[in-house]
């Protein structure tokens, strides 16, 4: 029995632009275009790539209970979240582990969450079920997302029209590009600005047209998209987090609001409360960080580390090689002894040991607009 | 007179008297995308059949390289530690790996010529 395969509103678009698609989380999406990996990278931190995320989950809770209801799940602080703002968070376990991130924002017609498409059937299931009150899911199946980042993309909003200066990182609101009516919020997932515009189905390939036509602009695929994350620090749910890494360990901690913590406002509640907030601040034996292979050699994911004796104190979750950097870096988890910046500790790649720096996660440096 | 055969598993041989230059094909770095590391073998070493001899490592994926016949390898491309691009720019010419000194002629008889190649290829996509 084959899984039918499904495509975005955007799919015919790849194709026409010369796309290679792979099937991913589900969907056939692209991996990369004619200029391949490196360029599309290195197009993005110079001036703008676009990016299909229309694979991953849109959905809007509404009602006068919707943010308590969300609060029940997510560690976060949605109660005093203002509308106009966005904050990143994750579901946790009664483990403490993680089941999806997501980004929760709020709409004067409600709150809106999207999710990652591997675990979006999951998550909205989880949310459903999980309502009280007046709190009601709709699950946006008819929007698409699209992705604009770099430091040229507040340049192209501003050629059409839209000067956004007042907007700052993980602020949002609605849009009208050329009479097409557009949730925008100005964050993503390459460490660029930049902005993720949510837009019905139906105008989605106009939209991105109108995008495309601009010079600055040129589509990016999965590929660059997981070397921009992996350069800007930022994990990739079912690699870097899961359901048995806990936020600490993974350094996702600073995303568990004040609200949320031991003291604050509305402390606990959320799946694992106990035993995330009794990990804070660092009580804990394992520790996601960023790692400096030496020499030139990719550490892949999955790959064993070691330390100087060749005991076993780790694993590499994301590796690659970085374009903006012209070498490898990978992030893992390490025992909390040997997670301090500047330990040498090993890989080992086909029996070798290959030795590694480690280092903070955030490979090249944010570009976020602050207000 | 130097000919050119090709495995399946996209690598390329050319013979010239009893050594052969070996690297990947047009079609291999095509797939592979940008190449960023190339891991040579190292010279003197004694290989089997299929035996695999070099990794490629892209930005997306590591590719294993096997050796089309058995041999000894004679001489690598130093080049490409540093410029590990010009597999994907020139494949079949700068862009060589290694050479061998090959210990049984026929396994190299027995590879595909450039027609039957291309045909291969092209029966890919």
């Amino acid at each position: 029995m084959t899984e039918s395969i499904q495509t975005t509103a955007l799919t015919a678009l790849h194709i026409e632009n010369g796309a290679k698609m792979v099937p991913f989380a589900g969907y056939s999406m692209p991996v990369q275009y004619p200029d391949g990996v490196l360029k599309e990278h290195l197009h993005t931190r110079a001036k703008a790539g676009l990016f299909d995320v229309s694979h991953m989950g849109q959905a809007l809770i509404t009602g006068q209970d919707a943010g308590a209801a969300l609060e029940q799940l997510i560690p976060i602080d949605i109660q005093d979240l203002a509308t106009g703002e966005q904050r990143y968070g994750f579901f946790t376990n009664s483990a403490g582990g993680i089941e999806d991130d997501l980004m929760v924002s709020r709409w004067p017609e409600g709150i809106m969450v999207v999710v990652n498409a591997a675990c979006k059937v999951n998550d909205f299931a989880y949310l459903a079920a999980n309502m009280r009150g007046d709190a009601k899911l709709n699950i946006l199946e008819d929007l698409a997302l699209i992705a604009i980042q770099g430091p040229s993309a507040k340049d192209v909003l501003a050629r059409l029209g839209h000067d956004i200066n007042d907007m700052g990182f993980m602020q949002c609101r609605e849009i009208d590009i050329k009479g097409i009516t557009c949730r925008m919020s100005r964050s993503g997932y390459t460490g660029e600005d930049g902005f993720e515009i949510s837009v019905s189905n139906d105008h989605a390939d106009a939209l991105a047209r109108i995008l495309q036509a601009d010079p600055d602009c040129a589509w990016i695929g999965l590929g660059a998209r997981d070397s921009l994350r992996l350069e800007g620090g930022m994990c990739l749910y079912g690699h870097d987090i899961d359901t048995t890494t806990t936020p600490i360990e993974a350094a996702i901690g600073w995303a568990i609001s004040p609200a949320r913590r031991n003291g604050g406002v509305r402390e606990g509640g959320f799946p694992g409360s106990d035993i995330i907030l009794a990990q804070m601040p660092a009580k804990i034996s394992r520790k996601r960080v960023g790692l400096k292979p030496t020499g030139r050699a990719p550490i892949r994911e999955g790959t064993e580390i070691y330390d100087q004796q060749e005991n076993r104190i780790g694993t590499v979750t994301s590796g690659g090689f970085s374009p903006s950097l012209s070498k490898p870096i990978a992030m893992g988890y390490i025992n909390k002894q040997n997670a301090k910046t500047g330990t040498i500790v090993f890989a080992k790649v086909r029996g070798k040991l290959l030795e590694m720096e480690v280092s903070s996660s955030v490979f090249v440096a944010n570009n976020f607009y602050r207000l | 007179m130097s000919e050119t055969r090709y495995t399946e598993d996209h690598e390329w041989a050319e013979l010239d008297g009893e050594v052969l230059t070996i690297g990947i094909t047009d079609y291999a770095q095509g797939q592979l995308g940008d190449i960023v590391y190339i891991e040579l073998p190292e010279v003197g070493r004694t290989l089997d059949q299929g035996e695999e001899t070099v990794v490629v490592e892209s930005v997306k994926a590591a590719g294993d390289v096997k050796s089309p016949v058995t041999g000894e390898v004679i001489e690598i491309n130093d080049v490409l530690n540093d410029e590990p691009e010009l597999v994907n720019q020139d494949p079949e010419n700068e862009g060589w790996i290694f050479k061998m000194k090959m210990m049984e002629p026929e396994q190299y008889a027995q590879m595909q010529d450039k027609d039957s190649y291309t045909k291969f290829v092209d029966s890919l996509s």
